[in-house]
């Protein structure tokens, strides 16, 4: 049995229809994440309106809804399974953690990491499915010579997913299914609108899906409870004072941030959490070769400690982003990446991961 | 597939029988009760008669029944409308923990709206002590609201005690008796209580349908105004069909409880001593209270009830784990909380509830199927290999 992990939305509705198609006993499941009627602290008692409001995107009950309708659709069993308890802990408490430690983080991936392939996959195999399926534009491949697990970019380059997936281990993608692999994205919208699929045309989720009305500042200071002044200074690349902030966590590497004195734009060079302070500086300033990494994670070889010297690859440090040629070494138990040219913007807290044209080496967290 | 149903506490199918009974009032006898004329006039008589069969079911006369959309509403009826007649004399009302979330959370608003509520805990066993409940009065008490038996685990409540307590006190009494209805003997006058909530679908009747037991003289401010239906208690054109099927699901249920509940009290035990011998580390929850005959909560230790639950359905067993309602949520269920099981001990709960429609067969296919499901969900479980 395939459990499909079902958000009501155009591809994961795709993925099950796939799969029926080809005959395969499968089940779909739903998360649910976010309760829309948890109040954060700093919250008076939520009015209903408020509750109202609080209904997100990717995990809101009205997907949840159109994930139900589909599977009756579908005609196959359907269950939501309660997350809760373990997105906010592996999800949302370390994207609000990394904000205030002044990174900028990728919760799409934690959560992929941590609870779709993760619990999600657990649960799955509770109750009786060999491996979960869901509608992510990526490939996974068996390669007998390396006896590894491969990680592939979807066939859909434009719509590729990899690069939220590198996170996932030898047992995770042994378990896993990405019927929409081979496929484009109008390709799939055909397939869901000629199996009926009701919510064929919904339009995709972008934002953060815990983070509702306001901006994800806001929620960052409700969810941590920030009562004191987090105000700090705002510095330029020679260290002096040159304004104030209202807060770490409201500002993000490679961000622009008024006109400097020449009349040339400045922009957020780099976040100091333990000084407080927000660096300036033109943007020549955020132009980097280097950086390090952290919790890296290897697909396509073991570890990259037992090779001998660096390895070359192309490295994608976010979501819209053409990967560069860089070298990845190992120094000091620390995991090192240098580009070939300097990039705009390297920011600490999202994912840099790691190609062979379209084979995923592996990946992990820019560090600084 | 094999599809077996012992969901029986969260909702019954309805007896043939009773979609017979219905279905003139759903075709030509589709008059309203309160016209003068002939269709009036026969849809009313089809209403007397089931009000008649539901009286009878609980020793009650037919005009101490109103009927209500259902269970939920009869008891927010009998404690809204008690708290609003009463709240001259008084503020307090007397409950459980253990109550049904139509009960619990019409306690707690009242008490947002400046009621006080005592919520009695309950033995380890999910009974509640009558001695608490004297402990608990004081002048202000207006309402005691204690359930009959209970939906997850089935304990019954010594409603009898209760009674002569509150009659002695001369504070009224709500009992919530939509579990209880049917499966049980119940007499109104021996148990003293002077309201007393049923529902039609837990009886193999519709849903959206119940009752509420009001004793003669109590005076109790309605929900709904209106029309005056319902002798001015509860007001809106009856639910003709649901009332005709739920007074057929009571003359069905008093003419067959005893051999039904005999037989379904014996299915009952077969399971839960065929699953203790086969299935290591379970435990029933409630077992040495007094018990409705057809529910039993089962603990299965390192085993997710949420897991329970999903690969017996995909196998065509249909139970619950937590109430009903509450599933959905990951609030370990207030029952269990309150019999003293912890948030993992409640999480593996099962709850296999039967009904006069079950058969032997259903009960053998799920003592078929229940272990090797258990066995592998422990088998994936990280508590259960260290044991
Ligand atoms: C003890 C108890 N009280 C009240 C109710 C509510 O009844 P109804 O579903 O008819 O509103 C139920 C059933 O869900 C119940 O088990």
């Amino acid at each position: 049995m395939i459990a499909v992990a079902m958000s009501g939305g155009v591809d994961s509705s795709t993925a099950a229809v796939l799969l029926k198609e080809q005959g395969r006993d499968i089940v779909g499941l739903s998360m649910q994440l976010w309760n829309q009627r948890r109040s954060l602290p700093g919250d008076e008692v939520a009015s209903e309106e408020q509750e109202l409001k609080r209904s997100g995107r990717c995990c809101s009950i009205d997907d949840i809804w159109d994930a139900r309708r589909v599977a009756a659709h579908l005609d196959i069993p359907f269950y939501v399974l309660n997350l809760e308890d373990e997105f906010e802990k592996t999800v949302v408490a370390p994207f609000v953690g990394s904000y205030l430690a002044g990174e900028t983080p990728s919760p799409c991936i934690l959560c992929n990491n941590y609870v779709k392939f993760n619990h999600l996959v657990e649960r799955a195999s509770q109750i009786g499915a060999e491996k979960v399926a869901t509608g992510h534009y990526a490939r996974v491949r068996h390669d007998q010579a390396l006896g590894r697990w491969l990680l592939l970019r979807g066939k859909d380059t434009r719509k590729d997913q990899s690069y939220f997936l590198f996170g996932l281990t030898q047992d995770q993608l042994s378990k896993t299914v990405f019927p929409l692999g081979e496929l484009s994205k109008p390709e799939v919208r055909e397939i869901a609108r000629c199996a009926g699929i009701p919510t064929f045309d919904k339009p995709e989720s972008q934002e953060i899906c815990f983070v509702q009305s306001g901006s994800y500042a806001d929620f960052v200071e409700k969810y941590s409870g920030i009562q004191q002044d987090k105000s700090g200074s705002i510095v330029n690349a020679e260290g002096r004072v040159v304004g104030e902030h209202a807060g770490i966590h409201r500002y993000t590497v490679g961000q622009r941030k008024g006109i400097g004195a020449a009349g040339k734009p400045q922009y957020v060079v780099q976040i100091e959490p333990g000084l407080n302070h927000v660096v300036i500086g033109e943007n020549s300033l955020l132009q980097r070769k280097r950086f390090a990494l952290r919790d890296a994670n290897w697909i396509a070889i073991e570890t990259i400690e037992k090779l001998d010297g660096p390895i070359r690859c192309d490295v994608q440090i976010r979501n819209r982003f053409e990967p560069q040629p860089a070298a990845v070494w190992m120094e000091d138990g620390e995991v090192l990446v240098e580009f070939d040219s300097p990039q705009r913007a390297i920011t600490p807290g999202q994912a840099a991961v790691f190609y062979w044209d379209e084979v995923v080496v592996g990946g992990g967290w820019i560090k600084s | 597939m094999r599809r077996v149903y012992l969901d029986s506490n969260a909702t019954t199918p309805i007896r043939p029988e009773v979609v017979t009974a219905m279905m003139p009032v759903l075709t030509e006898h589709f008059g309203n009760p309160s016209s003068i004329h002939w269709f009036g006039q026969h849809a009313k008589s089809m209403i007397d008669d089931a009000r008649q069969h539901v009286a009878r079911l609980i020793n009650a006369e037919s005009s101490e029944i109103v009927f209500t959309s259902g269970g939920t509403e009869a008891d927010n009826f009998a404690i809204r409308g008690m708290a609003e007649s009463q709240k001259a004399k008084g503020r307090h009302i007397i409950t459980s923990k253990i109550e049904h979330h139509a009960v619990m959370h019409t306690c707690q608003d009242l008490e947002k709206q400046g009621y006080e509520v005592t919520w009695l805990p309950v033995s380890r066993d999910g009974a509640v002590d009558p001695d608490s409940v004297r402990r608990a009065l004081r002048p202000g008490t207006i309402l005691i609201t204690i359930m009959h038996a209970n939906n997850e685990i089935g304990t019954v409540q010594p409603i009898e005690e209760i009674g002569r307590i509150a009659e002695e006190a001369d504070v009224y009494f709500h009992s919530d008796g939509v579990q209880s209805t049917g499966k049980i003997p119940i007499d109104v006058r021996r148990l003293k209580v002077d309201l007393y909530s049923m529902s039609s679908h837990k009886i193999h009747g519709p849903k959206g349908i119940g009752a509420l037991f009001i004793k003669k003289g109590t005076i109790l401010k309605p929900l709904l105004t209106g029309g005056g239906h319902e002798r001015n208690r509860r007001s809106g054109t009856e639910n003709v069909a649901g009332i005709v099927g739920f007074g057929h699901a009571a003359k069905m249920a008093r003419e067959s409880m005893a051999t039904d509940m005999a037989r379904v009290g014996e299915l009952r035990d077969l399971l839960e001593a065929a699953l203790k011998s086969r299935i290591e580390f379970i435990h029933v929850n409630g077992e040495n209270a007094p018990r409705l005959p057809n529910t039993t909560n089962i603990m299965v230790d390192y085993a997710e009830g949420e897991g329970l639950v999903i690969s017996l359905d995909l196998k065509g067993v249909a139970v619950s784990t937590g109430s009903a309602c509450s599933s959905g949520s990951m609030e370990p269920s207030h029952v269990l909380t309150a019999i003293g099981k912890t948030p993992d001990e409640a999480h593996g709960s099962l709850r296999l509830s039967l009904s006069a429609l079950t058969t032997r067969e259903d009960v053998e296919y799920v003592i078929e199927v229940l272990p090797g499901i258990v066995e592998r969900l422990r088998d994936l479980s990280p508590y259960y290999k260290k044991v």
